[in-house]
């Protein structure tokens, strides 16, 4: 294994004082700016919509909630779990990718890298093609199963070989097995024809939304993202070397296997709720780096506060762009992301 | 694999080299046989040598010669091409991950390909023998306008700037193909899936032409840069101070493999994994050295995309499973395999 091609960003780094690399200052007002903003964004979000709904009934649907209001029951059964998703679920892939990026050192490791996409999407496609009548709530529980037997299978197989799990051997076992299942899922569609439905479902959507979801899932969430944060440290020392770290007396295997588990919760349960719009984990924390910094500790949360903002305005776009039919969720993200990462492709500072 | 007194040195390194090449060929020999073979009509070995030499049938000749060879040559063809393609952008980008599809060569001949069937009524009034290049037009444009968009002025390309470039415009290629699928008909769909899920359909003479200027031009002129590979792989300032002109020999090997890559995808679809995953066994077998491992990848790729085409003729005839999904089915294992063995 020729290891120089690990080295993330494949370029000789002159090693700076970690505290000239690192904006406290502008992460503060990345958190507390984008938290307002993102406040705001959930109030649009929820009064926008195919019918609209002034802020004030928001309000009132919220704190004085009344059954017999069309309105209240539109606030509170569909929009509100919807952009609380969505919420959730764009700071979930951005923390997971964030970590992954630290932990491999690799500019293109995102969550979708450790099997958890193709793993839910496998498992997807084998519920679709043999039993068509599962209820939707089953087909989440499948697609997380789905999601942690590809993570675990690559983690079981970077951990097996000598030398323990290094961060090259996970992005290329994570690599290999997406490709694996990913085959497999095309083969099983192209079988069974059910290709068209698998798009749909893939294509993301946070369209359904439902409390249990959120209730299922946001103490898992909200715990992994404080278990992130208070992980980011040893992230930051992971992410200038495995030998670094280790010089530093960190116990290297110990803070992956828990930043493995980390990504794996909030990925898999994402992934179950809205499908793939994994771009989210990729592009997220190469602007939160690019705007704070390479310390991690910064990192881990304005990269939470911005992939929900992402997620949001992508979701309020899909559903304001064709009204009443909604727009692939995936695409638009793609749409914001593109230009974006590429203008922050073009500024590359050469850190990771 | 026998120990050797020193195992790094040169001497031993070249032998294990040889050894390597010459075993990967009886392989794809022994494999060429089994190919020829196989499908809808069996020819027994004695039956094809007589073909072979012209005193076949008429039947035996037909698809010997008209169905079979062609199609056997196509996958060794793109086999040998994909997979130096990836050696090549994993040396230039010095990332593990990089392959073909990292610079939108498949998105981009996907995105055309499914442009093309959604603009026709139906699948059989498309122009089929438009598909090869509109393909490869969509591959190389997409990595044409990739490699524009992460050029600066005054620095010319660094390579993680491509990297994530190239990344950047696949998941905009593919979220347009998201919207496209859900607004096709099942009928085009299956076909369009069936085509990114890297079939190889043309299966004639002509496309064996079309496919092999660029792989006798381009493969040698790979092997014949494997010093530059190596001095590259050094790093760039090492390399520029070692008396590189980096960034020419980057953009020369770059178009290299896209033309390799975008010609294979022209006629045989997205088959992705070849390129990943060809490098990585070569260096496992012989060391990054380029000298040895671009032929070695050749040699795998190649036998990798025949076996995996006749697997896909024989396992469900008479329909066919796509080359591109065989490929990773018996590729991925193994390589997961490896890599579960692996000394670091």
């Amino acid at each position: 294994m020729n290891q120089q091609a690990v080295s993330g960003s494949g370029l000789d780094r002159k090693p700076e004082p970690l505290k000239l690399r690192s904006r406290p200052l502008a992460a503060t007002l990345i958190l507390i700016g984008g938290l307002i903003v993102l406040a705001l964004g959930i109030a649009v979000s929820v009064s926008f919509g195919a019918a609209d709904i002034k802020l004030s009934v928001v309000w009132t649907a919220i704190f004085h909630f009344n059954p017999d209001i069309t309105e209240h029951q539109i606030i509170r059964e569909l929009r509100l779990p919807r952009v609380l998703g969505g919420v959730m679920v764009g700071a979930s892939f951005a923390v997971a990718g964030a970590i992954m990026q630290g932990m491999t050192r690799n500019p293109l490791a995102d969550s979708g890298l450790m099997g958890i996409n193709a793993g839910a999407g496998f498992a997807l496609a084998v519920c679709f093609a043999f039993f068509p009548a599962v209820p939707f709530m089953y087909l989440i529980l499948y697609s997380f199963l789905g999601a942690g037997a590809g993570a675990g299978i690559v983690y079981g197989i970077g951990s097996l070989a000598k030398g323990g799990l290094t961060p090259a051997r996970l992005v290329l076992a994570g690599a290999a097995l997406s490709a694996l299942l990913t085959a497999l899922s095309e083969g099983i569609a192209l079988y069974f024809r059910i290709g068209q439905d698998l798009a749909f479902w893939y294509a993301g959507g946070l369209a359904g939304t439902k409390w249990i979801q959120l209730q299922v899932m946001s103490p898992w969430v909200i715990a992994t993202i404080l278990g992130a944060v208070a992980l980011s440290r040893s992230i930051t020392m992971l992410s200038l070397g495995e030998d670094v770290a280790r010089g530093l007396g960190q116990r290297t295997g110990l803070v992956k296997l828990a930043g493995t588990l980390i990504v794996l919760i909030l990925a898999g349960a994402s992934v179950a709720i809205v499908g793939a719009v994994g771009f989210v984990g990729l592009i997220i924390p190469h602007l939160t780096r690019y705007l704070v910094g390479v310390d991690y500790r910064w990192i881990i949360p304005c990269s939470a506060v911005l992939g929900a903002l992402l997620v949001v305005a992508a979701d309020l776009s899909a559903r304001m762009i064709n009204p009443p039919h909604e727009t692939p969720v995936g695409a638009i993200i793609a749409l914001i992301g593109v230009p974006f990462f590429l203008y922050l492709a073009r500024k590359e500072r050469r850190e990771l | 694999m026998q120990s050797v007194k020193n195992p790094f040195s040169e001497e031993a390194r070249l032998r294990k080299g040889l050894t390597v090449i010459s075993v990967l060929a009886v392989l794809i020999v022994v494999m060429f046989i089994i190919s020829v073979n196989t499908g809808y009509i069996r020819l027994t070995p004695q039956e094809l040598l007589h073909t072979m030499l012209g005193r076949g049938t008429e039947k035996q000749e037909l698809i010997l010669f008209q169905f079979r060879l062609p199609r056997i040559v196509i996958s060794l063809l793109i086999g040998a091409a994909l997979a130096v393609s990836g050696a090549v952008m994993q040396g230039v980008f010095r990332n593990d991950l990089a392959d073909p599809g990292i610079l939108g060569i498949n998105s981009g001949a996907g995105l055309m390909v499914m442009l093309l069937v959604s603009f026709y009524p139906t699948t059989s009034a498309a122009p089929v023998y438009l598909l090869p290049v509109i393909a490869f037009a969509g591959a190389a444009g997409t990595a044409a306008l990739i490699y524009s968009l992460a050029y600066k002025r005054h620095e010319g390309i660094a390579p993680v700037r491509l990297l994530l470039t190239g990344v950047a415009v696949a998941a905009g290629m593919s979220a347009a193909m998201i919207v496209l699928t859900l607004r096709l008909d099942p009928e085009k769909y299956q076909f369009v899936a069936t085509w990114l899920a890297g079939s190889i359909w043309g299966t004639s003479w002509k496309f064996v032409l079309t496919l092999l200027p660029w792989v006798v031009i381009l493969l040698p002129y790979v092997f014949y840069k494997a010093r530059v590979m190596n001095v590259l792989h050094l790093g760039e300032q090492t390399a520029t101070g070692l008396g590189a002109d980096v960034k020419r020999e980057q953009f020369r090997l770059l178009a290299a493999a896209v033309g390799l890559a975008a010609s294979s995808v022209a006629v045989s679809g997205g088959i992705g994994f070849v390129g990943l995953v060809g490098p990585h066994l070569a260096r496992r077998l012989v060391g990054p050295k380029h000298q040895l491992m671009l032929p070695v990848s050749a040699l795998l790729g190649a036998l990798l995309v025949m076996a995996a085409d006749t697997i896909g003729r024989w396992i469900l005839q008479p329909s066919e499973v796509p080359t591109g999904i065989v490929v990773a089915v018996i590729g991925a294992p193994y390589f997961l395999y490896l890599l579960a063995r692996a000394k670091s």
